[in-house]
């Protein structure tokens, strides 16, 4: 695995002994990290409005993403590496949700769902709505609908599982040295006030504290 | 109707002027007929003067005007002498302008009901918009508390005397009081819908992000400086004013034994509150002292939309209300503008409302059934049970609307399309064979499970007293024992014609709550069988709608019985294109306002199977 870092590329493998062949499976970490995370994924059990009740539309037996290794939703963050935004994501919510996003453990990825998630639909105009997930936390996948149908969900969870196939753990954030502070939470003032946006005008909250 | 004056019943009008003699105004001028030969569905969009001098006649206004001094004596008058028991809504309006005599003012608006039926009696009381003060009715009439936080909320309205008047909606600290016509969101771009950037000429719309100087949705007052950018570390303005209140409330300071109290947040994030519903409970021990539900957290801000939106393009917004229940919100919507206009709706339509409707009740009283088993730990094996039944019936929704859970199915005179070829026997198949077998199914599997009862029985008991002051309505109602159903008291669409009977319990504990909703479910089928059988042929829609259509003048509050209770409209309408006001009256947030009073005293335990039987959706809660 060194020389291979150092090589900057994979070295070709080395042959298996013809008497081994039937019980040895030469293949690269990447590959087993991989095809070992595509079938565990634990989403978490966070419902946030009507796209919510596809989701569980999802879990449940006609469309069933046990399938695809789905088994369980988890309402701890801490015990999952999925969130998925299934609903319009409200400014009163918008600090929780970043929160719970950083107790998610690494890796973790997250699915906006619907269109609320997306951009924030049709309630976009609304003044307590968040013009999309994006601008508080990073999306690995957008599903479309309003709500998405289960089979558009079940597309996009598989959709991230084909990404895991083109990740390599030399790059995945969990497993970089350094601290990972998480994402500053936004505060709740006489409007939402996201760190994020707010970059250009003031420092971050802890210079200004 | 020729017995009803102002929309209230003559008798009630006469005995409130003699108990009141020139303390009330009739809120209509005696001129009428100005809504008579008004354009109805006309294309041309009216401009504002004209709907203006049409505002100030007030035509086809409803109820009377009371003086704030009044207001309680009324009130009581109305609750303990007319049997006005029910304070079904109290909502708001603003008008930033003087119409006609009156200055510019906020008018709170109360809707009465008697549980016998026979029409509502509204009041209007005024205040003006600067410091805008009003009694508060909370300490006598339970039902205004959550209301009437909502209206200090949305209006700036103070409601004196109230215990705890909080913010409902945004949290405290939120600059502005968005329901009031002048204030605007970060995102504005025009009062009214459709936007010129987009009709009718379309182009290249401008994105909304461009409009603000942050590039996101916040707005932020002019006082509010740069140096003001700065939070506590803990938590918000909004969470202080909410632990003092927890802290203060109901405190027992002769405990024998001192013990430490704790507060505990269950919410928004958690796995028993159904979506994003916040309870910060105070206990001692396992015990719950105190328990203060916090909304919002789903608030999308639908009233504000609804009003800058043409009457039509809310149908599809109220699907997302209770969005279990699209048809019976839809349904709901188009009553009330049917009531406005005064349309007719064909038979074929009618018929085909009920069977909507009903097969919603089916659904969201079965999905109710299998969260509640959720939320006592037996994890999504209920709800598994109820789920499979709920995609059959989606089957039939979106065989008809086009949508699994979103329908925009209704109009105001009609529907929007006729039903499929063999839409008919498809549901007759459903209702007299698969369903019955199932419910029962369930219902044996749920009912006779000796944790189920363990854990439901004598839990959360709502006497019927407490149940009608709290303005609760629906199910929780009915397991109180109170025989009252909007279906049978004041029915609307076709529900005379259908042989039913109003379900009833007893004790209004957590187990009758949910044990009711199976009660229902076989009158509900009971309803669709008859129904399907006398479906006749002909015409779904009695008038051509357009998009821009114009609504007569007026006020008008229609409501149906949802599934989950009263759900109703509150429609203003100056004559224009968009609803002046839009309001809904929100069962499910008017079934949690018992909620603090259910838990005092029982085990954290109870709390989520307290609130797992009372069956909210928390689109509808926070709107």
């Amino acid at each position: 695995m060194a020389r291979q870092s150092q090589a900057g590329s994979v070295s070709r493998l080395p042959e298996v002994p013809p008497e081994l062949q039937s019980s040895v499976n030469l293949t690269t970490l990447d590959q087993v990290y991989a095809w070992a995370r595509k079938r565990s994924l634990w989403p978490m059990l966070f419902g946030l409005a009507c796209c919510a009740f596809e989701m569980i539309a999802t879990a449940a037996s006609r469309y069933d993403t046990a399938r695809f290794g789905m088994e369980i939703m988890r309402a701890s963050p801490r015990q999952a590496d999925l969130l998925i935004v299934n609903g319009t994501v409200t400014k009163k919510m918008a600090p929780l949700l970043v929160r719970l996003y950083n107790q998610i453990a690494e890796p973790k990825y997250v699915i906006a769902m619907g269109a609320c998630a997306i951009s924030g639909g049709p309630f976009k105009e609304g003044y307590n709505v968040v013009s999309g997930v994006d601008r508080l936390i990073p999306v690995d996948v957008y599903i479309p609908g309003c709500p998405p149908r289960p089979e558009a969900l079940i597309h996009g969870i598989l959709t991230l599982d084909a990404r895991f196939d083109h990740e390599s753990i030399r790059d995945i954030r969990a497993f970089q040295t350094g601290e990972d502070k998480g994402i500053p939470e936004p505060a709740l003032g006489p409007d939402l006030l996201n760190w994020r946006d707010l970059e250009g005008l003031v420092g971050p909250p802890e210079e200004k504290r | 109707m020729a017995d009803t004056i102002n929309g209230m019943p003559v008798e009630v009008w006469e005995k409130l002027q003699a108990r009141f003699p020139g303390a009330l105004h009739p809120a209509q001028p005696p001129e009428r007929g100005d809504a008579e030969g008004y354009p109805q569905g006309g294309e041309h969009r009216m401009t504002r003067s004209v709907s203006r001098s049409v505002l100030q006649n007030r035509p086809r206004y409803e109820g009377v005007l009371v003086h704030s001094r009044h207001l309680l004596d009324v009130m009581r008058f109305l609750r303990d002498e007319l049997g006005y028991v029910m304070l079904s809504s109290l909502t708001a309006v603003d008008y930033p302008e003087a119409v006609g005599q009156l200055p510019p003012h906020i008018d709170v608006v109360y809707h009465l009901f008697r549980l016998e039926g026979g029409g509502y009696v509204v009041l209007h009381v005024h205040t003006a918009r600067e410091g805008a003060i009003l009694p508060s009715l909370t300490p006598e009439f339970a039902a205004a508390n959550l209301q009437e936080r909502e209206v200090w909320d949305m209006f700036g309205v103070r409601f004196d005397g109230h215990p705890d008047l909080r913010r409902l909606l945004m949290w405290e600290g939120f600059d502005g009081f968005p329901l009031r016509k002048d204030w605007r969101e970060a995102y504005f771009e025009e009062e009214h819908k459709p936007f010129r950037s987009r009709f009718p000429e379309g182009g290249s719309p401008l994105y909304a992000e461009e409009r603000t100087p942050y590039h996101a949705n916040v707005r932020y007052s002019r006082e509010f400086a740069e140096h003001n950018l700065h939070v506590d570390e803990d938590f918000s303005e909004a969470d202080a004013l909410l632990y003092e209140r927890m802290l203060s409330a109901d405190r027992d300071t002769d405990k024998p034994l001192k013990t430490e109290e704790m507060i505990l947040n269950m919410g928004p994030h958690h796995p028993s509150t159904h979506g994003v519903f916040r309870m910060a409970v105070r206990l001692d021990g396992e015990t719950v002292r105190h328990l203060e539900p916090v909304f919002g957290y789903l608030h999308r801000c639908h009233e504000k939309i609804g009003e800058r939106n043409t009457w039509l393009q809310n149908i599809p917004y109220t699907d997302r209300l209770d969005y279990i229940n699209g048809m019976t919100n839809n349904l709901a919507y188009c009553l009330a503008m049917e009531k406005l206009l005064g349309w007719e709706v064909p038979e074929r339509a009618e018929y085909i409302r009920v069977i909507m409707a009903e097969l919603s009740r089916v659904v969201n009283h079965v999905l109710a059934a299998g969260f509640f088993s959720n939320e006592i730990g037996m994890y999504f094996t209920g709800s598994l049970y109820a789920l499979e039944e709920r995609e059959l019936v989606l089957d039939l929704f979106e065989a008809a609307a086009g949508g699994r859970m979103m329908f925009n199915y209704m109009r105001p005179g009609g529907i929007a399309r006729d039903l499929p070829e063999g839409w008919i026997e498809r549901a007759r198949a459903l209702v007299r064979g698969r369903l019955p077998k199932k419910v029962k199914q369930m219902q044996s599997f749920l009912l006779d499970n000796e944790i189920v009862r363990a854990r439901s029985v004598n839990v959360g008991m709502l006497s019927a007293h407490d149940a009608i002051a709290s303005g609760v309505s629906g199910p929780v109602l009915r397991a109180c024992g109170v025989r009252y159903d909007i279906r049978r008291a004041e029915p609307y669409g076709i529900y005379d014609r259908f042989a039913f009977d109003v379900v009833t319990r007893e004790h209004g504990d957590a187990f009758d709550r949910v044990a009711l909703r199976f009660d229902e479910v076989w009158e509900s089928l009971r309803i669709l069988e008859q129904a399907l059988d006398a479906i006749p042929e002909g015409p779904i829609q009695s008038h051509r709608l357009s998009p821009k259509m114009l609504i007569p003048p007026g006020e008008t509050y229609a409501r149906i019985e949802a599934p989950k209770g009263e759900l109703g409209f509150y429609l203003v309408s100056d004559g224009g294109a968009n609803p002046y006001r839009y309001h809904i009256r929100a069962t499910s947030l008017l079934n949690l306002t018992p909620l603090s009073a259910l838990t005092r005293g029982v085990k954290i335990a109870d709390v989520v199977s307290i609130l797992g039987s009372i069956d909210l959706t928390m689109g509808e809660v926070d709107r």
